[in-house]
């Protein structure tokens, strides 16, 4: 024990028992911390899903294709303002909703799916990503579908039904069976497919809905806070679909299509808040509210502008739904904390990665965005 | 009976009160990235907690510098010494360049550095995805050292507490131990 007792410099009266019960008290201690932080950091149950595994899921599916977004891979940046109206203002104390106030704001317009040089197929889920930049540094970012409920409810839902949709190399189609148990083990992602395949598709990114598919909660100045839904409602008509044969041999032909538009005039949408009411589920994006909810009309969002993805625009943005500003909280819907989580991962696995240029390539366009 | 120097009052708060979130810190560091369901609200914390210490740890440098610590027992072998004053220029290098380093690297990424409420601290850098890939990467890094760093000072702490039993426990304790020998 004098070994011990000089390594350690314990006093000369310690017994080597005493001073070994101490060292074990110490190694203890230790072991303990660090395995409260491999506990913190999920190394003791492997099987969880995490933030990581779920963009692995997404680059098993659709390949993996480095400097792209692992999901809504194919799109193209736009920008252009937002006019509040005022009456978001009774609901919510962010700034972009006071009167009169105009909001510059820098978006992306996108295809679903993590494949960047995938053919425009109109039955392709299309998105709209929006960035306000508010005054001191705020932001409110939003990514939103054109359709009008989530096909899944849960981050765990969502990566199974990415393996039960993954196309059968022999067929090139989904298997059925994989499918079938898939809805049967999630009945309320059957309903929301019901939902959005009875939805109208329309000719284009410039006459389409785009819904939040989230629930939000918006804080008033009086700290009053009302659960709200919203979307962008184009103000032109909207035009139906042409069919695949019309397209034509353009593998862009929506994204042409949007920039042809936007040479001609600037493109309008309302944003208008569907205000929910006590029952209305805020934690399950598969189920809509019933249609007779109070809606609010916010202001009016022009696009004016677009350009091909490239360093410093949209293509660096990662449009985390829950950047919010003060006055917009998320609700308890279970997929925005996991949204946010998983673009991170996506936007940090594609920060390191060598870009390549999108296939949509065109002019672009710059409007007096203000 | 002369007693042994202690750390003052202020520096034994700062010491512990940032004992405790960063500890807390690095375990919603370790949680978050691999959360999806408590993310948001992990990262939420994660912000303002980092820049409360970045503040704590330049309060807490400037204080050192007037306040000069108690000197380590004069039978401490030199290579303790050694050890003792390069991981506490660790310790101080480390708690104040994770917060730095998070803060560059959400501001190369252009995401608002939002604490609380509208308040949202500026950029420190242009934005920049490879400069936020390689941040993002040294954070991670930083933060394992610093795990490191602390677990070899809380080691260290308890032999000098537990084992030698030299006053260097005594020094930093919230409370004063009794039956320590005193310093030589």
């Amino acid at each position: 024990m004098t070994l011990l007792t000089d390594l350690t410099g314990a006093p000369p009266g310690m017994t080597g028992r005493t001073l070994l019960m101490r060292l074990s008290a110490i190694g203890a201690v230790l072991a303990g911390t660090a395995g409260t932080f491999a506990y913190a950091g999920g190394w003791l149950s492997p099987g969880t899903l995490t933030p990581a595994r779920v963009i692995d899921r997404l680059e098993e599916v659709n390949g993996r294709h480095p400097g792209f977004r692992r999901n809504h891979a194919k799109g193209l940046c736009v920008e252009g303002r937002f006019a509040a109206s005022g009456a978001g203002a009774r609901l919510s104390k962010a700034g972009v909703f006071a009167g009169g106030r105009v909001t510059p704001v820098e978006g992306r317009v996108a295809l679903a799916g993590g494949q960047p040089y995938a053919a425009d197929a109109e039955t392709t889920v299309r998105s709209l990503a929006l960035r306000f930049r508010l005054p001191d540094g705020e932001e409110w970012r939003t990514g939103m579908n054109d359709i009008p409920v989530f096909p899944v409810r849960t981050p765990e839902a969502f990566t199974a039904q990415l393996l039960a949709a993954r196309p059968d190399p022999a067929t090139g189609k989904p298997d059925p069976q994989r499918l079938h148990a898939f809805f049967a083990a999630h009945p309320e992602s059957a309903a929301a497919a019901a939902l959005i395949k009875a939805r109208r598709i329309t000719a284009g990114f410039a006459d389409s809905t785009y819904w939040s598919l989230n629930a939000f909660r918006f804080v008033a100045a009086d700290g009053r806070a009302t659960p709200v839904r919203f979307a962008y409602l184009p103000e032109g008509p909207a035009a139906p679909a042409r069919g695949a044969q019309e397209a034509g041999p353009d593998k862009n032909v929506l994204f042409d299509d949007l920039v042809a538009t936007l040479r001609r005039e600037p493109l309008r949408w309302r944003l208008v808040l569907t205000l929910g009411r006590p029952g209305d589920p805020t934690d399950d994006a598969t189920m809509p509210w019933p249609a007779d909810r109070e809606t609010v009309d916010a202001g009016t969002l022009t696009l004016t502008g677009a350009a091909p993805e490239a360093a410093g625009n949209c293509r660096d943005i990662n449009f985390d739904p829950l950047v919010l500003p003060d006055g917009i909280a998320p609700s308890d819907d279970p997929l925005l904390s996991a949204r946010s989580a998983a673009y991170s991962q996506s936007f940090t696995r594609r920060a390191g990665e060598a870009k390549s240029p999108s296939a949509v390539t065109v002019t672009p366009i710059h409007g007096a965005a203000l | 009976m002369t007693r042994p120097p202690r750390f003052t009052l202020p520096a034994r708060l700062l010491h512990w009160s940032m004992a405790v979130l960063i500890l807390a810190m690095l375990l919603i560091g370790a949680a978050m990235v691999t959360s999806l369901g408590d993310y948001h609200a992990l990262i939420a914390l994660h912000r303002p907690l980092g820049i409360l210490i970045l503040a704590l740890a330049l309060l807490r440098l400037a204080y050192r510098r007037s306040h000069a610590p108690p000197p380590l027992p004069a039978d401490l072998p030199l290579w303790q010494r050694r050890a003792a004053h390069a991981s506490h220029v660790a310790l101080y290098g480390l708690m104040l360049a994770l917060p730095l380093v998070g803060w560059a690297m959400l501001s190369a990424a252009r995401y608002p550095v939002a604490l609380v409420g509208p308040l949202v601290l500026p950029p420190i850098l242009p934005g920049s995805p490879m400069l936020y890939a390689g941040l993002r990467l040294l954070h991670t890094v930083l933060a394992y050292a610093l795990f490191g760093v602390i677990l070899a000072h809380l080691g260290a702490a308890l032999m000098h507490g537990l084992i030698r039993r030299d006053g260097v426990f005594a020094s930093m304790a919230p409370w004063r131990p009794r039956a320590e020998r005193p310093r030589a």
